[in-house]
Order: C-alpha cells, then sequence, then structure tokens
C-alpha cells in the first residue's frame, strides 16, 4: 500500500523528456568556467548518441544572472526570453535545451506568467519584433542539459567504461548530488522529481554504479545568491552557506559531489579552497577536500573521457583521489599542458588545501 | 490606500507572488539569508499585505531587502502558495526606480551589479565574460584561475571552447547585429533607463561623499558594515 501510494506521488513528479532534436543554448559562466563540460554535453549527445542538438551563434544570455541581480526589468528578461524562444523557432524547432539552471527557472517563469497574463504575451511579442523584427514563439518542451543526460543514463551506462565503485573494495562510491534551487523550487512540476523528490543526478548515481548520500542540509543553497557573490563585500553570505553544507555531510564521507547548476560546482570547489586556507581545515580527509563535478564531467568519466578532456584541471579541489578510487589512469605531466602539448607553466599550490 | 502599494501591485511578480500570509515564518525557517543577516521574510511580506504606506516606504529605503539570495527556497514551502523571493524583487525594482536604493550601504551596491553585469550583456552578450573575471578581484577563485586568466585563449582552446572566435561554441564572439537587437531591448524595455536611474544617483551620492566615481564604486564593493549579520 505505501509503496502504491508512493509509486503514484512519483508519477506526479514525471516530465516528458522529448528524445530528440533539440535547439541548445550555453550557460554565461558554464561556458566560461566549466567549458570542458558543455563540449563534453555536446559530443556525448551528438556524436556518441547521434542526437540532433543544434546550436546557433545568435543566441546570447538569457540575462537571468543580470536579473536576479535586480539590474534588468522584468519586461528586458522577457524579451531576451522572447528572443531565445524566437530563434528556436527560426531555425525549426520546438524543443529547447539550455545549460543553465537560472535560465531553466527564468523560462519556467516567464512562461507561467505569459500564461497567467495573456495581454503581457501579447505585448512583449509586440516589442520583439520591434526591436529584433522576429516572430513570438514558445518551445513545446524547454529541458535542462541534465534531464537529457538523465534520459540516457542507461544508454551512457551500457556504454561505461569506468563505473562508480571504488575498484579496491568493490564498493559503490558515496555521491552528494546538488541540484540547482533554479531548477524545481520554484516550479516543482517542471523538474524530474519536483522538490521533493529530486531524482535528476541521483538516478544518474544510481545508473553509474554509485550510491546517494541523504545529508540534512542536502536542499540548502549553494549560496551563490547572485549579489550575494558578484558584491566582494557580501561574498560571505556564499561562503557560510556553502561551509554550512560540508559541515553536515563531512560525516557521511562522500567521495564526490555531482551538481547540475552554473554557480553550485564553482562554490562548492572554490569555498574548500578558501576554508582550508581560512581554517586549515579540508573535508576530503587527506587534506585534499572532496572532488566536486559537473553531471557532464561525471557523465565523461564514466565512458572513459581523459579527465584533462573534461577540464578537471580547471578546478581547485584536486579530482585525483576520485580517479584513483574509480581505477581511472591519467597522465599527470599533461594536467596543464595546452593544445598539442604546449607548456603553459602550473598554478601556484594553495598553501592548506593539497592538490 | 497606500500609493507606494498600488505601484507595487502593477508589478506581475507581485501579483504572482502575493496572497494572504499567515504569518506561518514557514519561509523565514527555510531561508539561507535569515540565517545569516538580520533579515526575515515573513515580515516582508506581512508589511507589504498592510499597505501601510510609511512601513512601505521605509523597506523600500532599508538594508533589509537587498539581503534575500533569490535562491526561491521560500517558494517551495509557503502554504499560501507566496512568493517572498518574487516579492523582494518587485520591492528592489521600485526601490531603484523610485531612487531609494542609494539611501542603503546594501542597496548602493546596484552600482556596481549594474555596470558590471549589464556592461557585459551590452558589450559582449554575456553576463559573465571570462576576460572581464579577474582573479585580483576575485582572489576565492584561486591560483587555478590566476594560472588560467594568464593563460585564458590556451585553455580554451584545449578545452575545445571557442573564445572571442566567429560561429558558435563557448564564449565565442557574439555578432554585432544580435548585440545591437539587446541593445534595442534595453532602451525600449526599460533597461536603459534603469541603468541611468542607478547612474545618476550614484554620481550624485559619490558627490555628496566627496569621491569619485571609481572611488564610491570601490567603496561599495567592498564596504560591509557589521550590523548587516545575526552573529
Ligand atoms: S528567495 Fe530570498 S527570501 Fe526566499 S528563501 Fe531564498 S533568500 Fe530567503
Ligand atoms: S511561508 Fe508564506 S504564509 Fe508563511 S509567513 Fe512566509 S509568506 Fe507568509
Amino acid at each position: 500500500m505505501i509503496y502504491e501510494g508512493k509509486q503514484r506521488i512519483w508519477s506526479d513528479y514525471q516530465k516528458e523528456i522529448p528524445d530528440d532534436h533539440y535547439f541548445y543554448v550555453r550557460s554565461c559562466i558554464r561556458q566560461a568556467f566549466f567549458t570542458g563540460s558543455e563540449v563534453a554535453f555536446l559530443d556525448i549527445t551528438r556524436n556518441r548518441l547521434g542526437k540532433d542538438i543544434f546550436e546557433s551563434e545568435h543566441h546570447t544570455t538569457c540575462g537571468g544572472i543580470a536579473y536576479h541581480s535586480d539590474t534588468i526589468p522584468h519586461e528586458t528578461v522577457m524579451t531576451i526570453v522572447a528572443r531565445q524562444f524566437a530563434l528556436m523557432h527560426k531555425y525549426g524547432y520546438e524543443n529547447y535545451v539550455c545549460s543553465c539552471i537560472t535560465s531553466f527557472g527564468v523560462y519556467a517563469e516567464t512562461l507561467e506568467t505569459w500564461r497567467e497574463f495573456p495581454e503581457l504575451q501579447a505585448k512583449i511579442a509586440e516589442i520583439l519584433m520591434k526591436t529584433c523584427r522576429l516572430e513570438f514563439a514558445k518551445p513545446k518542451y524547454i529541458v535542462h542539459a541534465s534531464d537529457l543526460i538523465f534520459k540516457f543514463r542507461y544508454q551512457i551506462a551500457a556504454r561505461a567504461v569506468h563505473k562508480l565503485v571504488n575498484v579496491r573494495t568493490g564498493k559503490p562510491l558515496k555521491v552528494v548530488e546538488h541540484i540547482g534551487c533554479h531548477y524545481s523550487k520554484m516550479f516543482p512540476s517542471k523538474g524530474v522529481g519536483g522538490a521533493e523528490y529530486p531524482y535528476v543526478l541521483a538516478g544518474m548515481v544510481e545508473a553509474w554504479g554509485g550510491e546517494v548520500v541523504d545529508y540534512p542540509e542536502r536542499r540548502h543553497c549553494c549560496g551563490f545568491g547572485f549579489r550575494q557573490y558578484f558584491v566582494q563585500a557580501n561574498r560571505g553570505y556564499s561562503l557560510s552557506n556553502t561551509h554550512k553544507k560540508f559541515e553536515s555531510m563531512e560525516p557521511y564521507h562522500p567521495d564526490c559531489i555531482v551538481t547540475n547548476c552554473p554557480g553550485c560546482p564553482y562554490f562548492l570547489d572554490r569555498w574548500q579552497y578558501v576554508i582550508a586556507e581560512q581554517t586549515g581545515k579540508t573535508y576530503g580527509g587527506d587534506g585534499r577536500g572532496i572532488p566536486v563535478l559537473t553531471y557532464e564531467e561525471m557523465a565523461g568519466l564514466v565512458m572513459g573521457y581523459d579527465p584533462w578532456d573534461l577540464g578537471l584541471q580547471t578546478h581547485q579541489t584536486p579530482v585525483e583521489s576520485l580517479l584513483d578510487k574509480m581505477g581511472i589512469v591519467y597522465d599527470e605531466k599533461s594536467k596543464y599542458l595546452g593544445k598539442g602539448g604546449k607548456d603553459l607553466g602550473q598554478p601556484a599550490h594553495p598553501s592548506c588545501l593539497k592538490i | 490606500m497606500s500609493k507606494l502599494y498600488d505601484l507595487l501591485m502593477q508589478d506581475y511578480r507581485i501579483r504572482e507572488g502575493l496572497n494572504a500570509c499567515i504569518n506561518c515564518g514557514t519561509c523565514t525557517a527555510i531561508c539561507p539569508a535569515a540565517e545569516f543577516y538580520r533579515y526575515d521574510p515573513r515580515q516582508i511580506v506581512n508589511i507589504v499585505q498592510s499597505q501601510d504606506e510609511a512601513a512601505i516606504e521605509e523597506l523600500l529605503k532599508s538594508e533589509t531587502i537587498w539581503y534575500c539570495g533569490e535562491c526561491m527556497s521560500c517558494v517551495t514551502r509557503c502554504p499560501r502558495k507566496n512568493a517572498p523571493g518574487l516579492i523582494i524583487m518587485a520591492l528592489r525594482s521600485l526601490s531603484i526606480d523610485l531612487g531609494y536604493f542609494i539611501e542603503s550601504e546594501k542597496g548602493r551596491q546596484q552600482y556596481v551589479l549594474c555596470k558590471d553585469l549589464c556592461g557585459n550583456i551590452l558589450d559582449y552578450g554575456y553576463c559573465v565574460y571570462p576576460r572581464n573575471f579577474d582573479s585580483a578581484g576575485h582572489p576565492e577563485a584561486g591560483p587555478v584561475w590566476a594560472w588560467e586568466e594568464k593563460h585564458l585563449d590556451e585553455v580554451f582552446e584545449r578545452l575545445g571552447g571557442n573564445l572571442d572566435g566567429d560561429g558558435p561554441g563557448a564564449c565565442r564572439r557574439i555578432p554585432q547585429e544580435d548585440l545591437d537587437q539587446i541593445q534595442r531591448i534595453f532602451d525600449e524595455t526599460g533597461g536603459t533607463a534603469r541603468l541611468e536611474t542607478v547612474r545618476k544617483a550614484a554620481e550624485k551620492k559619490a558627490a555628496e561623499l566627496g569621491l569619485s566615481v571609481e572611488e564610491f564604486a570601490e567603496k561599495v564593493n567592498t564596504t560591509c558594515s557589521p550590523f548587516h549579520f545575526n552573529h
């Protein structure tokens, strides 16, 4: 009975994710700081799984970070969003996949506002035509890039070269999954598993052999807070929230963290470095911290990509402890090399966090 | 009736995000900002719903409305389907439009945010542009970013990005015709007007404080008084 009830609740939170033919839009933060992740997303979906994922150079920011930093009015962000959708339509697509969680939230919010206030939608369509000479259109489906990797998780598992399993002990790796707040906290029905049972990352972890860590602050915000990070004077807000999460997950000894938001992997990675430098405390057990991955980085490792092709050398918290546990052979000497083996020197070593 | 309340009600986010608040405090219990700052979203929703002109004006000039991180965790939990995070966004917009934001230490930070984020959007088409993310201003980005900053073109090339390049790809140069469209959207929808409002208010405040606008920006970006904190 209880099981059936749970199944019923769970079925309320299923979302339809089309199998193919998407218009792809990038994330400002991810293309700048997790370049290899977006490259891997396109390589996995297009080249390994044979999907049609189209990108146009004409798309821009959705304006989401500026909007949530209260620097642009509501109508400005809505018209930028309308422009992105219009480009999708112009290129003959009706499925829209975005790399950014802030964008995903902005799209969900905008579509809901237009649904509730059709006169506003009409006004935005008019402004769009006037400013960009583009025809207003709405996507049939909007998904986040992590929804697609979730959908294809078993196909990825079938191509796995490595599993989320400790090769020495044979036990599943313990993975903390951190979902971006704007994925489903505002509009639960838009995310896989809703806000109560978010399953988008947990589903990947389980399909690839790992075990999800449940800890008290699992759903707490990473602390990005937009203006709470971009203004130097406010960064303590961001740091304290990440600190709270690490203190809460520490007793569960996670082997790694996986995220689906642009900011979260950056903050969970960089604030570990700051906590170590400020207090001498590290969370990884061996002075190296807990590796933080994007879902594409995790999928890439599972599929046998070279960690340095994925960009794991650009993390501040080192990932080698995870690579060793997964039995991944990597070349230490090529970690910081440029294309064609070009010598780019090496980053300085932090004073506390071991790398 | 409150004039300010009427102005707020013109904002679609308030129309979507404010139903009768029962003052249960659930939003405050889950709020990451409430733990860190002297901040109570329940009280903010209550003040707005009170329609008390003086109290709303005080709120619009206060530090309080700038503490929220817009994570929207409160939206999931409110039993009345309120969205304190959206109400905050409407309050902030009105505070900027009326020039009240310049009265508070945290509100003044809008100057730096507008300059940096909207500057990136209008110049490059991105909210964040890697060449403008300097390691000197972001020491928390660590020595690895200092290294990457020094070799940005090579690291992008190594990882398959397209920094400032033609065609699609990560951090490509967005064509001028598209940037022109974004500029026209800003002009038509009040984006440019907001930037002007913020710039003028900041210049006036800087003059009052005897600072150049650059000194003002630096002060705003780095000043943090202890009275904001809960602990
Ligand atoms: S959106 Fe703002 S008020 Fe709501 S929980 Fe997040 S920080 Fe608190
Ligand atoms: S959770 Fe909702 S009803 Fe309760 S105090 Fe907050 S806004 Fe009011």
